[in-house]
Formats: structure tokens, C-alpha cells, sequence
């Protein structure tokens, strides 16, 4: 897109960048909380360096989302002035931290995607994106590969730190479906050529997470038209703003001081 | 070794000393010199690692993406310096678990000002103003400190913590500047930390039970009183720049000296502290204690991953 003047077209841009901003602003809002309690201080200071990297992302993409809109948002109103079912992130990345094992899982899952994602969008015609989405890639690519080592120290570490990463897993999983798919608003911004095709990234999701969750000796669960297990369907509906309990809780917190006091600057 | 040996090892190591030479960790040195550093050097490490809780408690509030950022940085900083500080204690012959267990049995102590709650916004900004300002006086000093790990540990130390202090200000300022409730909150979070700061030097050196000692092997180059002294004169004229009172009715300045005079200190409520009876004692060393308990699996997992991975090289 080299100019937002054509409505629908702005509304799609500014629904998917939504979408990648609230997915980077949640997911590190809950690795910030890991800050001062993380089992050594080495992970202290990289999970804070990974919640980093994700909140400069948010705040870059969100600014550009406010941009697009063209209603004097900034990202600080989109952020702290939204409500949960406007908000379009992942239920993925809005559950609470449970376990190191769990924490890890969950980043591991996500980077894989972030990773190829930001692989595929810095090639975007859309040059502010295509930046945003270079700088990204090489930040995710440490985040995956920091969250991989420790899915293989987990899975084969000790019998405790398996049992932990496969449950981390098996209750995980049910969360990565809708990760993997693209609706409307992505196909439309293909075909409008601002965003590249992005239909091969759900298989090569799969391939990735499977080879890492093989060498980490984990087993990998079914998808639920496999399991036929209750409890175990995959989540949907987030990009559409329905979401867990959890948001509403994690965004009462991170907004009580912007909310209480709308007029003030700090 | 026999006494005439250790005799002349000490000469030498005094006159190293008073030549201004920097002590490195294979040199000898007296048992009570060592002792003095690991003591401190671990109470430094241990305070940058405590000090995560009470500005930790406020990164998921922090009101702007800006400010949520830079806070979260200050505090992996932190995590930072624990790391260059146990890792300079480890030159001493110490590793750091055994450090790391002496603060969780309370046998070790940390800077009693991290046992003071953080209630409001502005406490993070009053924080990196006031703590990292006196911190940074007292590092200052330290970076010219006779044991060369510890010394090159403060001198990286002090240029982060300047950029936190600027960056506290600038949050004391901004809110100074703001609204009626947003000053009130700087004022409120001054009145809270002022006096707790000026006890961060310690007790005054007649008090001071290490302070001679640690002056004549230059692992401190000046009195607990004269540091005092040196951060009230550097933030008097700071907090008035900003139009924020400092709660002490007696602080006036002083011609002949150039100093500012400042009321008296409650050594009472400090030693308080210490012993364990602060606001937080006991909330800081529970976090502390659960995120090593809930972390030992975790740092079993990675014992044992590697030993398998050795062995099946």
C-alpha cells in the first residue's frame, strides 16, 4: 500500500497491524513479570532482553497502526486506552506465565512463528512494515533460538523437567491452531500486494516445532480433530477479539495508571 | 609460611597500597583484606539483585509504553550487576551459590533501603534519583578501589547507573511539572526515600565498625559522613530545580563550609532495618527465596542436560 486513502484498504492494514502489535505488547508484558523472580540470573536478563525486544516491536507497530488510522491515536492510546475485546492479540500469549517450562514452551511456539512471519514480511512492499519486520527477524531469531536450547535442556534434562515440558506442551497446544491461521484481513492485504503470500508459513510452523519437539524427546500432541479428547478443542476468535479471562485481569493491571489519570503526561 | 615471610608479604602489600597500585586476584594479600571484599563485594551483589523487587513491582503498571521500556531495562541492568559483582567476588575464592545461599539463610546482608516499599509511580522516579544518585556517589569512589576486579565492576556499574539517574529525574521532573495529583505524588514519594537515602552511606564512621580498616587498604577512599555530605550538596540544588521540598526543616546552607546542613538521622529506624524489621524485610527475602526454590528444577534440568551431553560426545 503506498498510500492509506482507500477506506477499506486502511481498515485491513490497521486490523493486522492490531493484530501483530497486541501479540507482541501481551506476550511481553507477561515475560516482564518473570523479571526479578527467574531461576538464575542469566534468564533474569534474557527473558527482560526478549520482553524488550517484543515491547519495541508493539510500540513501533502500534505508533504505525495509530498512524494509519488517522485518528490521532498514538501507541500509548492503543495500548492503554483499548478494552479486551478490542484487543486482537493471540490467547496464546495472554496466559499467565504458569512454569518455567510453560513460559518457555509458549515462547518457543511463538518465536517459531514470529520468526518465519517477520522472514516473509520483510520482503513487504509496504517499506514501513518491511523494516519493522526486518529488525523483527534477527531479534526473533535469538528469541527462538534461546527458547529452543531450553526446550532441549527441559525435555532431556530430568525426569522432572520432561514431565514439566510435555504437560507445558500438551496444555499449550490447543492454543497454537489459530496462530496458524490467516483469514480475510490477511488476504486481502495479499491481494492488494502489501503484504507477501503467507500461506506457507502454518506448515512450516509445524515442520519446525516438530523437529525441535522430537530432538527435545516430547511427545507431540494431536490436533483435536485427532485427539477427539474433551477439553482438549483448539481455541479460535481472537483476532476477533474474544479472548480468555486472563486479558482482562493482565490489561486492568497494565492500564490502572494511564486510565486513572487520562490527562496527565509522564 | 613461616611469620618473617608473611611479615614481608604484608610490608609489600602495604606499600602496593599506598603507591596506589591496583591488587589483582593471584596477588597475595592478608586473609582480613580478602575477607573485608567478599563481605562487600557480596552485600554490593546481593542489594543490585534485591533491588529488582521494589522497581520490579511497578513494570507491569508503568504508565506508558516509553517508561514500561526504560524501566524494564534499569532493572535487567540490575540483574546485570549482580552478575558482574558475584563474578569479581568469584576472583576471591568464593563461588557464587555459596554467596547466593548466605543471602537466602540471612546470614548475608543487602542495602537496607530495598526494604522500603515502592506505593506510588513516582517512587520509581524518586528511586533512580535518589538511590542510584547516592549509589553512584558511593561507586564512584569505589571504581578507584585498591582490589582491581572490584574496581573495573564499579567503573561499568557507574555509567549505567548515571544514565539511570538522569532517567529518574526525568520522571521527578515530568511529574514535578504535571498535574496537581502528580505532584503530590513526587512529594509524597521524596518524603518517603529522603531520610532512607541518607542512610545508604551507613552509620557515621565513628560508628562505622569496618570503615578504618577498609580506609587504610584504600577499599574505601573516603568516610561514610564525607559521602553523605557529598550527595545532599549534589541534590539540594537538584530537588529545587524542580520546585520539591526536602523533608528536613533543618537543611540550610552553610558560607563558610559550601555545604549544605542537614538534621539529624535516625539511626534507630536503619538499624531497624537491617536487623530485619524494615516494611518489606520480609516480602524481599520471601521473593527472593521463592524464585530460587521454584527455579531448582530448572537449574537441575541444565546441570543434567549438559553431563548427558558430555558424555555422549
Amino acid at each position: 500500500m503506498k498510500n492509506g486513502s482507500d477506506h477499506g484498504t486502511k481498515n485491513v492494514l490497521v486490523e493486522f497491524l492490531l493484530r501483530l502489535g497486541d501479540d507482541r505488547l501481551i506476550l511481553g508484558h507477561r515475560l516482564s513479570e518473570w523479571c526479578g523472580h527467574a531461576p538464575i540470573l542469566e534468564e533474569d536478563i534474557a527473558l527482560a532482553n526478549i520482553a524488550l525486544d517484543l515491547l519495541g516491536q508493539a510500540s513501533a507497530i502500534l505508533h504505525l497502526a495509530g498512524d494509519v488510522e488517522g485518528k490521532n491515536r498514538t501507541e500509548d492510546d492503543l495500548a492503554y486506552f483499548r478494552e479486551a475485546t478490542q484487543f486482537k492479540n493471540l490467547q496464546l500469549v495472554e496466559q499467565p506465565n504458569g512454569d518455567f517450562a510453560f513460559t518457555i514452551a509458549r515462547l518457543f511456539f511463538f518465536s517459531t512463528f514470529n520468526n518465519l512471519l517477520c522472514d516473509v514480511l520483510q520482503k513487504s512492499s509496504y517499506e514501513t512494515l518491511a523494516g519493522i519486520a526486518a529488525k523483527g527477524f534477527k531479534e526473533s531469531s535469538y528469541h527462538l533460538r534461546h527458547s529452543k536450547e531450553w526446550m532441549l535442556r527441559l525435555g532431556g534434562g530430568t525426569e522432572e523437567s520432561h514431565r514439566r515440558m510435555q504437560n507445558a506442551v500438551n496444555e499449550l497446544w490447543r492454543f497454537t491452531g489459530e496462530m496458524l491461521v490467516f483469514d480475510e484481513v490477511e488476504t486481502e492485504l495479499q491481494r492488494l500486494n502489501t503484504i507477501p503470500d503467507l500461506s506457507t508459513i502454518a506448515s512450516q510452523w509445524s515442520g519446525a516445532a516438530a523437529a525441535v519437539l522430537t530432538e527435545a524427546t516430547i511427545i507431540i500432541p494431536f490436533r483435536q480433530k485427532d485427539s477427539g479428547q474433551a477439553g482438549n478443542h483448539a481455541v479460535s476468535g481472537s483476532r476477533h477479539g474474544f479472548h480468555s479471562e486472563y486479558l482482562g485481569h493482565l490489561l486492568a493491571e497494565m492500564q490502572i495508571l494511564a486510565r486513572s489519570y487520562p490527562d496527565a503526561k509522564w | 609460611m613461616n611469620t618473617s615471610d608473611e611479615t614481608t608479604l604484608l610490608e609489600r602489600f602495604k606499600s602496593r597500597i599506598s603507591a596506589g597500585e591496583k591488587i589483582e586476584p593471584k596477588d597475595w594479600m592478608p586473609e582480613r583484606y580478602r575477607k573485608q571484599l567478599i563481605r562487600m563485594i557480596s552485600q554490593h551483589a546481593h542489594s543490585e539483585v534485591v533491588g529488582m523487587l521494589p522497581e520490579g513491582n511497578w513494570i507491569t503498571r508503568a504508565p506508558s509504553l516509553r517508561r514500561k521500556i526504560s524501566l524494564l531495562a534499569k532493572v535487567q541492568d540490575e540483574a546485570g550487576h549482580g552478575m558482574y559483582l558475584y563474578s569479581a567476588a568469584e576472583t576471591l575464592g568464593v563461588d557464587r551459590r555459596e554467596l547466593i545461599e548466605q543471602l537466602l539463610s540471612g546470614q548475608a546482608k543487602y542495602s537496607h533501603i530495598f526494604n522500603y516499599p515502592t506505593l506510588n509511580w513516582a517512587d520509581i522516579g524518586v528511586i533512580g534519583w535518589f538511590v542510584d544518585g547516592a549509589a553512584i556517589v558511593n561507586q564512584t569512589m569505589l571504581a578507584k578501589c585498591s582490589y582491581g576486579p572490584y574496581s573495573r565492576a564499579n567503573l561499568r556499574i557507574c555509567k549505567e547507573e548515571n544514565f539511570h539517574k538522569r532517567q529518574g529525574y526525568e520522571i521527578v521532573a515530568t511529574m514535578a511539572a504535571g498535574t496537581t495529583e502528580q505532584r503530590e505524588m513526587v512529594q509524597d514519594a521524596v518524603n518517603r526515600w529522603w531520610w532512607p537515602s541518607l542512610m545508604m552511606f551507613g552509620p557515621s564512621d565513628n560508628e562505622s565498625p569496618n570503615s578504618a580498616e577498609l580506609l587504610r587498604w584504600k577499599v574505601k577512599l573516603h568516610s561514610n559522613d564525607e559521602l553523605r555530605q557529598r550527595f545532599v550538596d549534589l541534590t539540594v540544588p537538584q530537588a529545587q530545580a524542580v520546585n520539591i521540598t526536602l523533608p528536613d526543616s533543618e537543611l540550610r546552607y552553610d558560607k563558610k563550609t559550601q555545604h549544605w546542613n542537614f538534621g539529624k538521622i535516625n539511626w534507630e529506624e536503619f538499624w531497624n532495618v537491617v536487623k530485619g524489621n524494615g516494611p518489606c524485610n520480609r516480602e524481599r527475602m520471601a521473593a527472593r527465596q521463592k524464585a530460587d526454590n521454584d527455579g531448582a528444577w530448572v537449574r537441575e534440568a541444565a546441570v543434567a542436560y549438559t553431563m548427558k551431553q558430555r558424555m555422549n560426545r
